[in-house]
């Protein structure tokens, strides 16, 4: 429980059309959404796919997890009172292997040494015992 | 070009027309009914006249569409009465602890009332560009809250807008169409935001609600992080690099200098921007983000007249448009532009029938200093990749080819996020009426506005010229 109330960072809700992602994330499985009609992947999860089929008809594969960093940016302020003493930190844009891009955070490096173009692979942050955060780390050649 | 049609009741705004193809349609029109009556005394010959007349009559509709872009499937008929500009009026930007948000939208909208010389009870609109109201002074509704200390008549529509940092010119474009449409003759148009009413990082988390709270929020994200990764983009692309970002500063700065209305009254140096070591979201600094700022500017627009004399000269709407675009940073697919200001800017310059060199003056929204060179590209005023350098090179200075933010710009006349768009119309107009002082550029006729809210998902762009 005080893991709980230490995690002051926002959380993300879980709804019927997000709850596969953040279910798998918790099992430390990556997934992405997929329209079943285009066989397209898509980011964020949502009740319809994107595009013009606006299909209901969507389902959850197994994805690689990897991908390369687009773009990014060294946090040296955070925007609330819970990032105090975490600057600096990357968030970044994330292109997959899958095609979709993400907004995440790139850990397990020293921000000096991120740049663009450079291999990630996803890892799980266990934030709460009931949340699980995917972020990136670089890819050990 | 106005064209007077039913018994010269109403004067019918036929945009990037001219008077010939119209009058042709006119023609061709009546031709086209009397075609029925043709039919029956000359049936032989009415075949091949009628597909020709036919097949002419529709060339004449196409020219009476507005001119949009090849592609596009559905063309809109904008037909509109012309507006202008009769009044303007603002507060002094900056950190007003004694003033309340009420306080700062009256004393504009009284301003701009008295700059145009008319009563409250000439008002037949008000319209209110706020962004944050409920977060920073907690109270919604503030559209009557506003209209109706001003003394606006019981029958006056009072509507609030938010559309992030582009609510003010959103504003100011529902005011324009409320005319156009003929459902009003004058209108009060203000923007407002009390930012200094929390600390830093809570304004920052208050801003961040205009990115995608779910997806991008969580991780730490802040408004900074959206345009460092812009420019972190611009600069592996194009080779924009810290120095181009700091002539940005450095000449909004200076502008700033000779606005008396401005929040920053500093100039700074180049070498002072390039070694100072504040990061906020690298690769921007301190000297890179826009200030926070309280502030209210007003403006008041009308029908255009051709008999009524106003206190002053009318500045012109001669176009405008708005667009969006994704609405989250990760769904875009390139983030060295702005999706939305081009398609805005391209509205705008068509109905205006000019091209981006026919502007003298702009105000643009440099939120970050990377976003004004990506707004100089993106409007054309300089090729791809190309907006740093020109920076540099003295492009958009007052005395430049492309003057860009006189008025010191969001980064040094501040930005009260819901006033922006409206102020960038009270510049132009000071700008166009020749009233500006020391940062009036010289024979400015054409002016444009350019206001983009959230991570670039809304973009208003409105061009003015001297009436």
């Amino acid at each position: 429980m005080s893991e709980e109330k230490e995690y002051a960072k926002p959380l993300p809700e879980f709804r019927p059309e997000t709850k596969p992602y953040w279910e798998a994330c918790k099992r430390h499985e990556f997934v992405l959404p997929r329209s079943k009609v285009t066989n397209e992947f898509f980011f964020y999860p949502r009740a319809l796919s994107p595009g013009e089929d606006m299909s209901e008809d969507i389902e959850w594969a197994k994805a690689s997890g990897k991908g390369k960093v687009w773009t990014f940016a060294i946090h040296h302020m955070g925007p609330t009172k819970a990032y105090k003493g975490e600057p600096p930190y990357v968030v970044a844009l994330v292109e997959m292997e899958e095609g979709v891009k993400m907004m995440t955070n790139i850990v397990e490096c020293d921000p000096k040494d991120v740049y663009i173009g450079m291999d990630v692979e996803v890892l799980f942050d266990d934030v709460t015992p009931d949340v699980t955060l995917p972020k990136f780390k670089p890819v050990k050649k | 070009m106005a064209w007077q049609y039913r018994d010269g009741v109403d004067l019918i705004q036929l945009e990037n027309s001219s008077v010939l193809p119209m009058l042709r349609g006119v023609f061709l029109k009546s031709l086209y009914h009397n075609c029925f009556l043709y039919l029956l005394t000359e049936t032989t010959n009415f075949f091949c006249s009628t597909l020709s007349i036919l097949s002419s009559y529709t060339n004449v509709e196409d020219q009476f569409q507005f001119r949009l872009a090849p592609g596009r499937k559905k063309e809109v008929k904008k037909v509109m009465k012309k507006v202008s500009v009769i009044g303007i009026g603002k507060t002094r930007y900056g950190v007003f602890k004694e003033k309340s948000l009420l306080d700062l939208a009256v004393e504009a909208g009284k301003k701009a009332m008295e700059d145009a010389g008319i009563a409250p009870e000439d008002i037949d609109a008000f319209y209110l560009g706020n962004f944050a109201g409920s977060d920073f002074v907690n109270q919604n509704h503030l559209a009557p809250y506003i209209g109706s200390p001003l003394g606006l008549r019981p029958d006056v529509p009072c509507t609030h807008i938010e559309n992030a940092c582009a609510s003010g010119g959103s504003s100011v474009r529902e005011g324009i169409l409320a005319i156009g449409s003929g459902n009003a003759n004058k209108v009060l148009v203000i923007g407002v935001e009390k930012m200094n009413t929390v600390p830093t990082p809570k304004v920052t988390e208050f801003l961040a609600k205009a990115g995608d709270w779910e997806n991008e929020v969580k991780v730490g994200y802040t408004f900074p992080s959206t345009f460092a990764m812009m420019a972190r983009r611009h600069m592996h692309q194009y080779g924009t690099t810290r120095e181009h970002l700091a002539a940005v500063t450095v000449k909004n700065h200076e502008n700033g200098l000779k606005n008396p209305y401005a929040h920053m009254q500093k100039s700074v140096t180049m070498e002072k921007v390039l070694e100072d070591k504040r990061v906020v979201a690298d690769p921007l600094r301190l000297y890179d983000c826009s200030l926070i700022t309280d502030g209210a500017s007003a403006v008041i627009l009308s029908e255009k007249s051709f008999s009524e004399t106003f206190s002053r000269k009318p500045v012109d709407v001669i176009g405008f448009g708005q667009a969006n675009d994704s609405f989250a940073l990760y769904q875009k697919q390139d983030l060295t532009r702005f999706d939305a200001t081009v398609e805005a800017a391209k509205s705008a310059f068509i109905m205006a029938d000019i091209k981006p060199d026919d502007v003298d003056v702009s105000e643009v929204h440099d939120c970050f200093t990377i976003a004004e060179i990506i707004a100089i590209e993106d409007l054309g005023f300089v090729p791809k990749g190309e907006g740093g350098p020109a920076t540099l090179d003295g492009v958009t200075s007052l005395d430049g080819r492309f003057p860009v933010n006189p008025s010191g710009g969001l980064k040094a006349k501040g930005h009260p996020v819901g006033a922006t768009g409206v102020d960038q119309i009270v510049e132009i107009t000071l700008q166009l009426r020749g009233e500006a002082g020391k940062r009036q550029v010289n024979d400015a006729e054409i002016g444009l506005t350019h206001n983009i809210g959230g991570s670039g998902a809304t973009c208003v762009v409105h061009i003015l010229a001297r009436g």
